[in-house]
């Protein structure tokens, strides 16, 4: 039976905000979980922005999706990935990034697991399909 | 896998940054703007050069080509049509770099 | 193969439209089956029957809607649509629109999934 369930795989790329790809590319992740999917998401080049913790759209009058982000795990979005070096090509640390959920046990924060592009692309060549998103 | 980039390299480091994904094996296809990429004897050609060189089978596609008047291809870079496009998704999965 | 396509971006203001046109063509003369076309983000505006292009220029939404009449299934998504103005009113025949689910359906049932946007 497992077998049968898919791997499909997100990869957002784009920087949040100044576009509505991400923002609309999340709605589509938030659908597909609760289908019998094997989910990952990919965050590389400036889709690592959107990952950044403390954004606050109140000024700009848009609806963020930090808090959004912050209930993956709840989801079960828990296959998220940073490409390291995406993150370190924009000075960010792996402090920067938000949390994406709480571990049940623990409640100690979970945050995406930063890989390094050779991970990434082993991972991409498992997937049944790749989303751009 | 097969990755298309239809990003200028001028516009943006779609084309740079996709090639740390790409493993052996992978056709990369130009499309769109993307086909920029394939210009030999541009600042932005050593991209290219460097996925041949790396074992990367790289393809533009013809119609992008003639719309854009490129004729001047980096040595290695080979052409294909939609025909050519729908047998390499049909052979590989695809990421589009968007 | 089963394929579907993904359209990220509007009709005319980018080549995305045009590129899954000519593939999706490419892979029916191929033999191929499309399990299905999906339209998100501006992608959405591609098949409005208000579009009045030119006489000499080609027919965005006239030629899905064509393409929607051989039976391949073209799912406009609901949000992405009500978001933008697009409803079912305005809509060329041939094309439908519905929920996210219908993609997820398309990335699960095609062996491959081609997206063209920006």
């Amino acid at each position: 039976m497992s077998d049968d369930i898919k791997k499909i795989m997100f990869t957002v790329r784009n920087a949040p905000h100044g576009t509505i790809y991400v923002y609309e590319g999340l709605e589509v992740k938030l659908i597909m979980a609760a289908y019998d999917a094997d989910i990952s998401v990919v965050f590389m080049d400036d889709g690592v922005y959107a990952l950044k913790q403390g954004q606050n759209t109140d000024e700009l009058g848009i609806k963020g999706f930090e808090k959004t982000y912050g209930v993956f795990v709840d989801y079960e979005i828990e296959n998220v990935f940073v490409d390291k070096q995406s993150m370190e090509d924009r000075g960010m640390t792996a402090d920067d990034l938000l949390v994406i959920g709480e571990d049940e046990d623990t409640e100690a924060p979970i945050k995406p697991k930063v890989v390094d592009a050779s991970e990434i692309a082993a991972m991409m060549a498992e997937q049944h399909n790749i989303m751009s998103f | 896998m097969l990755h298309t980039v239809n990003k200028s390299p001028f516009q943006n480091s779609t084309l740079e940054s996709c090639q740390r994904f790409i493993n052996k094996g992978d056709v990369l296809l130009l499309i769109e703007d993307g086909v920029y990429g394939a210009v030999a004897g541009s600042v932005k050609s050593a991209i290219v050069e460097g996925a041949i060189k790396s074992g990367t089978e790289v393809y533009a596609l013809s119609s992008d080509l003639k719309a854009r008047a490129i004729t001047n291809l980096i040595d290695g870079v080979q052409i294909t049509d939609y025909a050519g496009f729908v047998d390499f998704v049909e052979k590989h999965k695809t990421h589009s770099w968007l | 193969m089963k394929l579907a396509v993904c359209i990220y971006e509007g009709p005319y203001n980018h080549e995305a439209s045009d590129s899954a046109y000519h593939f999706i063509k490419a892979a029916i003369d191929k033999g191929h089956e499309i399990r299905g076309i999906f339209f998100y983000h501006d992608g959405v505006y591609n098949v409005t029957k208000l579009m009045e292009p030119p006489q000499d220029d080609r027919h965005i939404a006239n030629r899905w809607s064509e393409l929607g009449a051989t039976g391949i299934d073209i799912v406009v998504c609901i949000a992405a649509a009500k978001r933008r103005g697009i409803v079912d009113d305005v809509l060329v025949d041939n094309v439908r629109i519905s929920g996210l689910g219908q993609l997820t359906m398309m990335a699960i049932e095609a062996d491959r999934m081609v997206t063209f946007g920006d």
